[in-house]
């Protein structure tokens, strides 16, 4: 494809499609070498005293500059290199590029401190999370590219013949991918706060600048070779600390080999922690703690002016008793510490009355399914399956991820691309369960029955910090740490990994730019996906089809600018609920794209109407499953009936698309056969995306 | 267009190994996983059933695909449905 004269001509745009690869072999191991190189450079400066608060500064510049450059590198206004990188991203390539759109802040920072805490439980995320790539490999990558158009809506629009069906895959492909995107921007903005310490707001904006120069100028060609050096730097940064730490604990490094044995000290040690006397006492207090909270909150005005009484006549007693000046002292500070109106009485309360969780003994890492009884157990386990349901079909109709497919130059190419993404994924997801273990087992040996005079010092260091990722506090004040003492937030496991280690503080700053790489790569593939969803199927296709492929560029590229600070703004907000929204686009986009996208493919019969009112069922049951059962979205929408009154089969809401996927096929198959076959136009297309080339076939798959 | 028997046989194929894969798929993450608390043998250190969803599935979803593609890849030359040398 001739270039424009703008256009530069460099390692990107390439000769034949063999050169081309091996061209790109070259630029990224070089590329690869600098960029340890450049690490190896900082932690020398260091050792020369080079500060910490440097060191930020300079990963941040120097990573964000280089997905920069790669951006103006790649600029075009070329369609097809905008919308889908001119169709020419070898496999290898693109399944690096997917790795790094798929995992997002919360694959990277948020994965391994859910499989701290949550144990068994949370590897329904790394089940769902890579088992989904089995149904994009075997359902739906080949058949996408085949059909080779420029997003998921323009398959819906032409295999279901009209605009209504592409209309209801652009909303879809909108709310799946917006609160996603939200997510992804916010990580952003925590991750550029802890770099260099501006307020979260700034750091929201500036990582939006981060996010806007890699694919605004190069849209979905900047983003894919962008993409891929985000990779590079992710996969650096989470190996690094996690071999270093099973270097340090078993001697072994590789970390995914040895933690068996680490998983059973662990067991052992929960063993002695559940029964230990001392932790029956911590847990004790905090369930006395709570138990008052709780009768407080029942009746809280008497409660409050009771409480306060009692304090005051405590300080009248003592002076009347004449009691020393120190007691006298104590108490009148008592009356002062008290909440000085109800409202902020009742929030300390409910604060209180949350200590119950904390009076749990400890999980068992590895026990599946725990519960106090049989039945607890079974509703347990039903959930677990339902999350790895949703998650796996959420993310094989996500529409950035199948997007990615359309980028490879052959329907062979898109069959490889799918088993390199899911290998490069699974680099990470197959790391993070060892990674979970290790720091537990720091935590319980090595933090829990020292004495809080001679804290790690990492422990020290991040409690304050953060104290919501990490606090330790001596509640039963015998001196030492007991593990019930300690409050942990998930995302310390991967953040305080390098100094568990005891590695120097550049390796910190690498996992921040990690952790920066992550969420960049994913909210450039989500805002792309929505521009696109909005400039090419619904101003294109739908309000001006004669536009101009120079104009549908500029204006996906003005409306990938507006989206971007749409989600800034929301992500600014700081709203509450964002990782339920997050798992909820999965729910969402598995009752709303997958049994359309399937039948699509698989049963000629499946027609318009069939389809429509399928994604329409799907996406229905799904959001009515949510509104009823979460307990946020029941304010927002004022639902006040028993939420017991709408659980079905105990499952919980973020699993909702349990009831949408079926449903959906239901209806797509149910209306289909009730309404017209589709014609024989459409038969056709659905025989050409099945055979990677069909002899005698009239229709053009474009790129080949 | 008019398809052969040839074609017709190429879309059989396809569609069986899917099949195939997909109940290796099914069992390996949903019959598995039901089990999970049944299956708590040591497996070279860890129990079984945690072994399996930390790591053993994640692999047999790797081959799985890699399988795919390399059979597919095959069967589009056999069946001379494979697409045009790269450019």
């Amino acid at each position: 494809m001739a270039s424009p004269a703008s256009e530069p001509t460099n390692v990107f745009t390439g000769g034949s499609q063999k050169a081309f690869a091996s061209q790109l072999k070259r630029v990224y191991t070089f590329y690869t070498g600098g960029f340890i190189l450049f690490v190896v450079a900082l932690a020398i400066l260091e050792q020369m005293g080079l500060p910490r608060r440097w060191i930020g500064y300079i990963f941040l510049l120097a990573t964000v500059g280089l997905y920069a450059g790669i951006g103006v590198m790649t600029r075009t206004s070329d369609a097809t290199e905008y919308y889908v990188a001119g169709r020419r991203v070898p496999a290898l390539f693109n399944g690096m590029a997917t790795g790094a759109d798929w995992m997002s802040a919360a694959s990277f920072i948020g994965m391994a401190g859910t499989l701290y805490l949550a144990g068994y439980g949370g590897l329904a995320f790394v089940l769902g999370w890579t088992g989904g790539y089995c149904l994009v490999a075997l359902l739906l990558a080949p058949y996408l590219r085949k059909f080779g158009q420029f997003t998921i809506p323009d398959f819906l629009g032409a295999r279901y013949g009209g605009n209504i069906p592409r209309f209801i895959g652009i909303i879809a492909a909108i709310l799946c991918s917006f609160t996603y995107v939200v997510a992804q921007i916010y990580g952003v903005g925590i991750i550029t706060t802890r770099l260099t310490g501006v307020p979260l707001e700034l750091g929201v904006f500036l990582g939006l600048a981060g996010i806007l120069v890699c694919s605004f100028l190069g849209g979905m060609r900047a983003v894919t070779w962008t993409q891929v050096a985000q990779y590079i730097i992710l996969i650096i940064a989470y190996m690094i600390p996690v071999v270093w730490l099973a270097v340090k604990q078993t001697g072994v490094p590789i970390p995914e080999l040895i933690y068996g044995q680490q998983l059973a000290k662990v067991t052992a040690r929960e063993a002695e922690l559940i029964k230990d006397p001392k932790e029956l006492q911590v847990r004790e207090i905090f369930k006395a703690r709570a138990a008052e909270a709780a009768t407080n909150l029942k009746d809280p005005t008497a409660a409050y002016t009771a409480g306060k009484t009692k304090l005051q006549a405590e300080v009248e007693k003592l002076k009347a008793e004449n009691a020393s000046p120190e007691q006298i002292a104590a108490a009148t500070k008592a009356v002062t510490a008290y909440p000085p109106d109800e409202s902020s009485a009742k929030t300390q309360w409910a604060k209180d009355a949350a200590l119950a969780a904390r009076a749990a003994p400890p999980l068992r890492h590895a026990e599946a399914f725990p519960g106090k009884d049989e039945e607890a157990r079974d509703i347990s386990r039903r959930n677990f399956l339902a999350l790895v349901f949703c998650l796996m079909v959420g993310t094989a109709a996500l529409p950035h991820i199948l997007m990615r497919y359309y980028t490879t130059p052959s329907v062979r190419d898109a069959r490889m691309s799918v088993f390199w993404s899911l290998f490069f994924i699974f680099l990470l997801y197959f790391t993070a369960p060892a990674l979970a273990v290790l720091v537990k087992f720091t935590m319980y040996n090595n933090v829990v029955g020292s004495s809080f005079a001679s804290l790690p010092q990492w422990v020290a260091a991040w409690s304050q910090v953060d104290p919501t990722l990490l606090s330790v506090v001596d509640v039963n004040k015998d001196g030492i740490v007991q593990l019930a003492e300690i409050a942990i937030g998930g995302d310390i496991v991967v953040l305080a990994t390098p100094e568990i280690a005891g590695l120097p503080y550049v390796i910190s700053g690498l996992v921040a730019a990690g952790g920066l790489a992550a969420a960049l790569s994913t909210a450039d593939g989500l805002l792309l996906t929505i521009a696109n969803a909005l400039s090419h199927d619904f101003y294109y296709k739908m309000l001006d089809p004669s536009a101009s492929t120079a104009r549908r560029v500029t204006i996906s590229k003005v409306l990938l600018l507006v989206v971007a600070l749409a989600a800034a703004w929301v992500a600014s907000q700081k709203p509450a609920n964002i990782l339920f929204l997050v798992s909820a686009a999965f729910s969402f986009a598995a009752a709303s794209f997958f049994p359309a996208l399937v039948l699509g493919i698989f049963w000629k019969r499946a027609n318009k109407w069939g389809a429509t009112l399928g994604m329409l069922a799907g996406l229905g049951i799904t959001a009515w499953y949510m509104v009823t059962t979460q307990p946020w979205l029941r304010g927002v929408f004022g639902v006040t009936s028993p939420i017991a009154d709408h659980i079905w089969w105990g499952i919980q809401p973020i699993s909702a698309g349990l009831w949408g996927v079926p449903l959906g096929f239901a209806v797509i198959i149910i209306v289909s056969l009730l309404t017209p076959k589709p014609d024989q136009a459409t038969q056709d297309l659905v025989e050409h995306v099945r055979y990677p080339n069909l002899a005698g076939d009239t229709m053009k798959t474009l790129g080949t | 267009m008019q398809l052969t028997d040839k074609h017709r046989e190429y879309w059989s194929k396809n569609l069986r190994i899917t099949g195939i894969l997909l109940v290796i798929w099914f069992l390996v993450t949903y019959v598995l996983c039901f089990f999970a608390r049944e299956l708590q043998f040591n497996f070279f250190g860890w129990p079984f059933a945690f072994y399996m969803a930390a790591q053993g599935s994640l692999i047999i979803y790797v081959i799985i695909i890699w399988y795919y593609a390399r059979y597919m890849n095959k069967l589009d030359i056999q069946y001379d449905v494979h697409e045009g040398e790269e450019d």
